[in-house]
């Protein structure tokens, strides 16, 4: 129910509305829930509206933190 | 697809397993509940609990909306649908669960009843914009996540005067969800659940943040560590809840941090706000009545109140007696503990409401953990 995925948005439009690339299905949504979307950002999207940002360092960041415990994982 | 395929890799997860393997003390055994029904189907899709120790347990919570949702409100969106002559919208997930005389949704259109399952509040909308005669009832469920694409169907639908626009409103609260386990005498008292920590709710919260969980970690000393949807999500938020239980910790931790703030989205927490306030109480499947634990629309808002307009009466409908969905959303049982579970209560033919949505229990552990048990 709460199922939600990060798709870029590639035009911001009138009215509150952008559209999204999903793996490269393009589809409108609104961003009525969400303030300074620009293109280019990665927003989750949920039953039509973008709920919040993605932001890329922090996503950086926790991959990277996978890696390290791989580094761990596999000396332990 | 970008920001989900890094996050299913194998290889990582057969590293991260090491780590938590590495990460448990010899002797002592850890409870973990994971809240959200997204975080249920991750463990059973991807088989995390067979990468875990034996001594981890995850315990469903009760953090999927169509499996907390009673009879008596579906029956509700029935009547309007049979009985008052409607168009019925609601999302895909609802049309299953089993309500009162052998009916569900998906029957009662069978039988008639005009519902349209809608991806989205903005189709419920035009639908109601292309029926002027007609009137038109959202069936708006769900925890926070979407809550505010209600607040914004409202709210948009009184800009336009769109007066043949309503909504049923059973939008329920993590929060009070997780104050009711963790008050519970099978918690509290009994121990026989026992809870070393929760996986908090990704989606829920982008949109609340991570400050309401504070209080569990610092009333109850239970760790939270937010967490998205992804297996490498579920497992690196265990490792965390691990390492915080060693070190008697209980914090709040933001394994999702790309995503999810502390304050959470402000302006569609405004919106929320706006629209609705607490209902003073509220009946859940499994937790029974609930005080303050959902909402209802705002007296500014009645005239979109499916439930004011059709004055529309909520009764309260035992569940099926031998199904145990009640307990399992208590993580009092397991799905396989039911007699009914794989017999006759199958997702094509569920009994209970946890066999209905693919993150109820009961339908992510017939989908993909069945044939372990045999085995």
């Amino acid at each position: 129910m709460c199922l939600a995925i990060p798709v870029k948005v590639i035009e911001v439009g009138a009215d509150d509305t952008a559209i999204v690339d999903l793996g490269g299905v393009t589809k409108e949504i609104s961003l009525a829930l969400l303030a300074d979307v620009q293109v280019g950002d990665y927003v989750i999207l949920h039953v039509g509206y973008a709920l919040s940002k993605l932001d890329p360092e922090e996503a950086e960041k926790t991959l990277a933190l996978f890696a390290e415990l791989n580094q761990a994982g596999m000396a332990a | 697809m970008k920001y989900i395929d890094e996050f299913r890799d194998g290889e990582l997860a057969k590293n991260l397993a090491a780590s938590i393997g590495a990460a448990v003390e010899p002797g002592r055994s850890y409870s973990f509940m994971e809240f959200c029904g997204g975080h249920t189907h991750a463990i059973s899709r991807y088989g995390l609990s067979d990468l875990l120790p034996p001594t981890i347990r995850m315990v469903h919570g009760p953090g999927c909306p169509v499996c907390v949702l009673p009879i008596g409100r579906v029956d509700m969106a029935i009547d309007l649908a049979l009985k008052q002559g409607v168009i019925l919208c609601t999302y895909g997930d609802t049309l299953r669960i089993p309500a009162s005389d052998g009916l569900s949704l998906m029957k009662a259109k069978a039988r008639g009843g005009d519902i349209r399952m809608v991806y989205s509040t903005i189709d419920a909308l035009q639908i109601a914009r292309d029926n002027p005669d007609r009137e038109v009832v959202f069936f708006a469920i769900g925890f926070e996540t979407t809550t505010p694409p209600t607040a914004v169907a409202i709210q948009q639908a009184e800009t336009e005067g769109l007066s043949n626009f309503s909504v049923l409103c059973c939008h329920v609260l993590t929060p009070s969800a997780i104050s009711n386990i963790l008050e519970s005498p099978e918690v509290r008292q009994w121990g026989t659940v026992p809870l070393d920590g929760f996986i908090g709710p990704a989606h829920v919260s982008t949109v609340i943040g991570s400050r309401p969980y504070e209080f569990f970690a610092e009333e109850y000393r239970k760790p939270v560590v937010i967490a998205g949807f992804e297996p490498l999500d579920v497992m690196q938020a265990i490792l965390m809840l691990v390492r915080q239980v060693n070190e008697g910790r209980a914090e709040v931790e933001n394994e999702f941090s790309r995503a999810v703030s502390r304050d959470g989205n402000l302006k569609a927490q405004d919106r929320v706000a706006e629209v609705f306030e607490l209902r003073r109480e509220f009946e859940w499947r499994g937790l029974s009545v609930v005080p303050y634990s959902a909402l209802k629309i705002r007296q500014k808002y009645a005239a979109f109140d499916a439930e004011r307009r059709f004055k529309l009466d909520y009764r309260s409908v035992p569940d099926n007696k031998a199904c145990d969905c009640g307990a399992i959303l208590r993580g009092v049982k397991k799905p396989q503990d039911c007699k009914l579970f794989g017999t006759v209560c199958t997702p094509e033919n569920p009994i209970g409401s946890c066999m209905v949505s693919s993150e109820g229990a009961c339908a992510a552990h017939y989908s993909y953990g069945r044939y372990k048990d045999a085995a």
